[in-house]
């Protein structure tokens, strides 16, 4: 069976068009790591410290019920969350509104009086201090960093610096657009996001090191043709193996984010659209880059040999 | 068979037994008696799918460091009284340092000699006038008050753990964490908030005397004294009420001069109370100290906060005492609890709690599994359909990866959390995708014409480093998840980076030598690809 038969589809040229619509998507998720850094995104209480507590009752809750009986309560400030299946409520506090005692407590007793006859169990709850989210933080960002230069060093050593770099501004490409998407969608950013984002960096460079390997085999072999023609051909020559290795990842990605439950269902949000911006990134960002700079290397090269003819 | 065959499938086959061999003490739940050579380890499932409690506690060792120079301030006094050197005050200041503040400058020389002699690695400070004393102060150096507080995490950790032992919950995790960081792990816990009580409570038991000629309310009270506060709790009402006695700061005996504390029904009043025994010096303490304030009052103080002012009666030898106050059985048993297993050194605070409910955990595996098994169902399907005879090689690779996975975590005696399993899904998806790249390059190389044979080998040779180049990436994240990364983070680390290492095992040993095997002869004709 062949999904994707010979295709001859001019993956390059559409390259315009893709770089406009990346270059928004790296803008909003500039903002989101901006908003992130000033604790103004939805951060997840690892993060930002405070309390969160899941309540499961026994009948349905309104939501609006639950909102004016925290506000009653002083909590208004209180993040309330709906669990899609059952009578389940997630309720997060930040550690602005965090008072000295034990806030799940608090949380616990408004619910008993504010609805009493609706019994529920707790089935997590969460105090973080503010202390541990700062350190959170910075661990995160030097794992983030770390792991950045790892992967762009790897890549150093692997390619000449065309496709290097056009592999590093391509996984730098998915890490914004992840971060973009979880913004958008006001997602939280905890630290299981930032751990998707991390695997699917490292998962991202496998596709673009599959179309880059074709392109430099072509490239070597001297094919007739300009190079821009050299470069669609290897993306199409390949575009079969980029789909299909992203599908197989994909499904079981899927399957995580359908069946997997509410605990890790962002997480395996992240992680699916993250296989996917990945496989759209390695076909129209990364090959282009490296294809505009080796234009411009040939253009210097024929300069200065015009330059030597002078 | 052709050469290199025999070997790699022997290898496949004691990885599989390895596997199961490790595995087997996860799966049956009682092991007979003959396995106690073979090994025990076994996979541990993380608090977020047994539920239980994690606590990260931090030790204020600040308040160890001055917990000592109170203690160097009341030997001096006791000292200087006895050589009599006459002194104004001697108290900690600050947190680093205790100040000896005299009336005259003679008596001067003899004390900085006897400090010099009795803490010799204390820095003293040279005399200086205060309000028309003479002053001198003795400061802790850099290096014994981190020491002190190195300590004080060590022994606050170990009478954590005394507590939660005595407590009873099975399979703690009590862990050190940093500096001044202790992580407590208590898998299915049914009173988490009990629990934290017990763990939290510093449990500082001092008796101190009622200074009976000083009103409670009394605007000034002198240096040496201190007012305290008796909570009791109306049993019908409910309703707090406080009661404010001035208590002698200095405490005349302490919690760490008891060798046991019990928990007894007052018969007459059906009441709970904790019983205390003395050691020697502490019994010999507690006769003097009755025998000579009969009449007066005094204070029991927990953590600062009076649990009872009885008035003494009578002298009191023996070494046996009790606490009594508004208790119910739990929270008596839990003062023994703390009594027993000694004060901790320094407050902790309890900067984070992650708790989950067992029903939570429960409902995670199962979504974990079921996502899970509907992955695998899914890529195996799409591999056979996609791929035909060859997909199903690669399926048998992925079920490989699958067993191999779960005996090396089990091996290590890892803890799987949900991330991890969706790590492992995760893998489901990856560990095909080096045979995808294979199998595509196969197709390549059959289009071009060449036999199965050379194609097969032609694939796996130009796939190598492509399979190389996304297996060392993923694992350079994962590496520095497993680095940074806590709890489930960790875990989901810990299977990725052993699942890719693995995987690359499989994809370029595994599935390759089911494919040799078939082709070796070179008489097939069609692949089926």
């Amino acid at each position: 069976m062949q999904l994707i038969n010979k295709t001859a589809i001019d993956f390059i040229g559409k390259r315009n068009i893709t770089f406009i619509i990346s270059g928004i998507i790296v803008i909003i998720g500039l903002i989101g790591i901006v908003q992130i850094a000033r604790n103004a995104a939805n951060m997840g209480i690892d993060f930002s410290g405070g309390t969160s507590v899941q309540l499961n009752f026994a009948q349905p809750v309104p939501l609006e019920k639950a909102r004016a009986l925290l506000a009653r309560n002083n909590l208004g400030e209180a993040n309330l969350q709906e669990i899609q299946e059952g009578n389940k409520l997630l309720i997060k506090v930040g550690k602005a509104s965090l008072m000295a005692g034990n806030n799940a407590d608090t949380i616990k007793e408004v619910f008993k009086k504010g609805f009493p006859g609706n019994d529920f169990v707790v089935e997590s709850s969460t105090e973080i201090g503010p202390s541990i989210g700062d350190k959170l933080k910075k661990d995160t960002l030097i794992a983030v960093g770390v792991s950045m230069l790892g992967i762009i060093m790897y890549i150093a050593w692997r390619f000449d610096f065309k496709f290097g770099f056009g592999a590093v501004v391509s996984t730098l490409h998915d890490v914004m657009a992840m971060i973009a998407l979880f913004y958008v969608l006001d997602k939280e950013i905890n630290l299981l996001f930032i751990t998707a984002v991390l695997t699917i960096a490292g998962y991202s460079l496998t596709d673009t090191v599959v179309v880059f390997d074709r392109i430099r085999e072509n490239l070597n072999r001297n094919l007739s043709g300009s190079m821009e023609s050299i470069f669609n051909k290897s993306i199409n020559e390949v575009l079969s193996r980029t789909v299909i290795t992203s599908l197989t990842t994909f499904l079981a990605a899927l399957s995580l984010f359908l069946f997997g439950g509410e605990v890790i269902h962002d997480f395996a949000l992240a992680l699916v659209s993250g296989v996917v911006i990945a496989t759209y990134s390695s076909i129209f960002i990364a090959s282009p880059i490296v294809l505009e700079l080796e234009r411009r290397s040939e253009r210097a090269t024929q300069q200065e040999a015009q330059l030597q003819k002078l | 068979m052709p050469k290199g065959i025999g070997w790699r499938i022997g290898l496949i086959g004691i990885f599989v037994l390895l596997s199961f061999l490790y595995l087997t003490p996860t799966l049956v739940s009682k092991l007979p008696s003959w396995w106690s050579v073979l090994p025990k380890d076994k996979i541990h499932l993380g608090l977020d799918l047994q539920g239980g409690t994690h606590l990260v506690l931090e030790v204020d060792t600040q308040k160890a460091v001055e917990g000592t120079l109170d203690i160097v301030a009341t030997d001096l006094e006791d000292t200087l009284t006895g050589k009599n050197l006459h002194f104004k005050r001697i108290s900690r200041t600050g947190s680093d340092a205790v100040t000896v503040v005299l009336y005259e400058k003679g008596t001067a020389d003899a004390v900085q000699k006897l400090l010099k002699d009795k803490y010799p690695t204390y820095e003293q400070s040279p005399l200086h006038d205060e309000g028309g004393f003479v002053a001198l102060s003795l400061r802790v150096n850099e290096k014994d008050a981190q020491d002190r507080k190195d300590k004080a995490v060590q022994q606050a950790l170990e009478t954590i753990r005394n507590r939660i032992d005595q407590f009873g919950v099975s399979e703690p995790i009590i862990q050190r964490e940093g500096i001044n960081h202790i992580v407590v792990q208590l898998p299915g816990i049914k009173d988490p908030q009990r629990a934290i009580e017990l763990i939290g409570r510093t449990a500082r038991l001092e008796f101190k005397m009622v200074r009976e000629d000083i009103p409670p309310s009394a605007v000034t009270i002198p240096d040496d004294a201190e007012i305290m506060k008796e909570k009791s709790v109306d049993a019908a009402t409910g309703a707090v009420s406080e009661v404010p006695y001035v208590l002698q700061k200095k405490s005349l005996i302490t919690g760490d001069l008891l060798t046991d504390a019990q928990v007894r029904i007052d018969s007459q009043f059906n009441q709970p109370y904790v019983a205390i025994d003395f050691n020697s010096l502490g019994a010999k303490l507690f006769d003097q100290v009755t025998a000579a304030n009969v009449g007066k009052r005094f204070a029991i103080v927990l953590d600062n906060n009076i649990y009872s002012a009885p008035v003494i009666r009578e002298r009191i030898s023996g070494g046996s005492a009790q606490i009594s106050g508004n208790f119910t059985e739990k929270t008596a048993s839990d003062l023994a609890i703390v009594l027993r297993a000694g004060a901790l050194p320094a407050p902790v605070k309890i900067i984070q709690n992650v708790t989950v409910g067992p029903s939570l955990g429960q409902d995670s595996i199962n979504k974990g599994l079921m996502a899970g098994l509907i992955g695998v169902v899914l890529v195996v399907v799409f591999m056979a359909i996609y791929y035909k005879l060859s997909g199903m090689v690669a399926n048998v690779g992925m079920v490989l990866n699958v067993i191999y996975l779960m005996g090396a975590l089990a091996a290590m005696g890892a803890t799987l959390t949900l991330p991890g399993i969706a790590a492992i899904v995760l893998l489901i998806g990856m560990s095909v995708d080096s045979n995808v790249l294979i199998f595509e390059r196969i197709r390549e190389e059959l289009a071009l014409g060449k036999s199965p044979k050379a194609a097969l080998d032609a694939g796996y040779d130009k796939a190598f480093l492509t399979i190389m180049d996304s297996h060392i990436t993923t694992l350079i994240t994962a590496a520095v998840l497993f680095q940074f990364g806590t709890g489930p983070v960790k875990g989901f680390a810990v299977s990725l980076s052993l699942g890719v290492i693995i995987n690359l095992f499989t994809s370029l040993i595994g599935t390759k030598v089911t494919f040799d095997l078939f082709l070796h002869k070179g008489t097939v004709k069609n692949m089926s690809i």
